[in-house]
């Protein structure tokens, strides 16, 4: 994933808070994924219009982890949502 | 023990539908149009399914489409909260009823394909005209946008299509195919010499999944259904029995599988009289399979009784007659022998049995001779 890459989510994929789990849930298609904390708090960053670069930077900054260590994180949850067709990428 | 609250809901709006496969998955016995739950109760339902945990909703039928109260519908489920997955055939949309459910918040379309031509797609949906239909309905759903999934069931007439099924998907612009080979439950039981694919067919179906899985990954994401007759494991069905999902049929019952009706023993409550959560929690069908107390030692002591949970009920019914028994698919099954050679007789019909049409829920209907020649398209 480039960092000039922009994820988002396409028509259908949403973020949904489960009021009886008590959990966040990506729900699309024929499925409803659990999110971690990791998870969500990647996946709200995702609004269309911001880069991957900027995303991971600014998740970096927020919790002060190493940008490498975010980027690779981040790369590998967003492209196994890319492959299931829950994430697009407009570059 | 302590059940988790179910994540999805397959709502049968109604059991009409313009089409009749004669691979129908709809019970023997039909709902009628006068006891098909009315618009409010259906929206006080999707409410209590939301309050339960459930996240998906399935409208499906039946063709849903043929509810009048479509867009009230879809509206009420994205009212309670929940991801709602129009399941259809396309006959009966029409360009301003897609506009009207996308106003209503539809998320998902699943459209059903019965064969990659007129002449096939036709003959199976026993719908003159169908196909043509239908490819109209894609363009409009793609025009709205609407995330598409096509559903596409295998069988020994139109297994060879697959190939040109996932092209079709493709040029729909869908995201996903579901291609299950078709579950003999129900009026497909009366079709198993016209329809049951052989092994060599059921193989192939196998190997084609894996290269288009394979060739086309981050573009069509591909669920696969293989034909378990032929195999030596048995399904997982359902994710195991009251452990995620639930029916409601047109009349308001609720079912733990959409053909549970077939199990004699069962008793199913209705929305009517009970809520939601007491009949997920504490109904007799929903308890009658979950755990392993109901299982046979074969199973009870297997090391797969996680994973496949005994297999499905309704096809130890279907096929042994008893549905606590061990699923015959499996190899361990005392029946399994008896029912590979009843597969593979089933398979060895030829081509020119004829299709046993399903029959609409109407007393007055009649059986057709010539496959759509009694109605035409109503949108």
């Amino acid at each position: 994933m480039a960092p000039s890459d922009i994820p988002c989510l396409p028509r259908g994929v949403r973020l949904h808070y489960d009021q009886v789990r008590k959990n966040w849930m990506l729900l699309a298609p024929e499925r409803a994924i659990p999110l971690d904390e990791v998870g969500h708090a990647i996946l709200k960053e995702v609004d269309g219009t911001r880069s991957f670069g900027e995303i991971t930077t600014a998740l970096a900054e927020k919790y002060d982890a190493p940008v490498a260590q975010v980027q690779e994180d981040s790369a590998g949850f967003l492209s196994a949502l890319k492959n299931r067709r829950f994430l697009d990428l407009v570059s | 023990m302590n059940p988790q609250p179910p994540i999805a809901m397959l709502a049968e709006l109604t059991h009409r539908c313009p089409l009749a496969c004669p691979y129908c998955s709809n019970p023997l016995e039909l709902a009628q149009i006068e006891n098909e739950l009315d618009t409010e109760t259906w929206a006080r339902v999707f409410d209590e399914a939301s309050r339960l945990g459930v996240l998906q909703l399935h409208l499906s039928g039946g063709e849903p489409a043929s509810r009048r109260d479509l867009v009230e519908l879809v509206a009420a489920a994205r009212e309670a909260g929940l991801y709602t997955n129009l399941i259809t055939s396309g006959i009966g949309l029409t360009e301003k009823k897609l506009a009207q459910l996308d106003q209503a918040g539809l998320d998902h379309v699943q459209l059903s394909l019965q064969g990659t031509t007129p002449e096939m797609a036709d003959e199976i949906g026993g719908y003159r005209g169908g196909f043509t239909r239908k490819m109209q309905v894609s363009r409009w759903i793609a025009e709205v946008g609407f995330p598409l999934t096509l559903n596409v069931v295998l069988h020994r007439r139109n297994l060879h299509q697959l190939p040109r099924a996932f092209e079709i998907a493709q040029e729909m612009g869908a995201r996903r195919i579901e291609v299950a080979t078709v579950q003999f439950h129900g009026w497909a039981l009366r079709n198993r010499d016209a329809l049951m694919p052989s092994k060599e067919q059921a193989k192939e179906a196998i190997r084609l999944v894996n290269k288009a899985r394979k060739d086309l990954k981050g573009t069509l994401v591909i669920d696969f259904v293989p034909a378990d007759y032929h195999d030596q494991l048995p399904k997982r069905c359902m994710g195991g029995w009251g452990t995620t999902g639930l029916n409601v049929t047109p009349d308001g019952q609720v079912l733990p599988c959409h053909a549970a009706q077939t199990i004699p023993h069962l008793t199913f409550d209705n929305v009517s009289e009970t809520s939601l959560s007491e009949i997920w929690y504490k109904g007799p069908a929903f308890n009658a399979y979950r755990g392993d107390a109901w299982m046979p030692d074969t199973c009870k002591t297997c090391e797969r009784k996680e994973i496949d949970f005994g297999g499905c009920r309704c096809q130890a019914m279907a096929l042994t007659g008893d549905p606590n028994a061990t699923d015959p698919v499996c190899a361990k099954s005392p029946h399994h022998l008896m029912v590979k050679q009843r597969a593979e007789q089933h398979a060895a019909q030829g081509d020119d049995v004829p299709l046993t049409y399903r029959e609409p829920p109407r007393k007055t209907a009649t059986q057709r001779q010539i496959p759509g020649a009694t109605r035409r398209a109503s949108a």
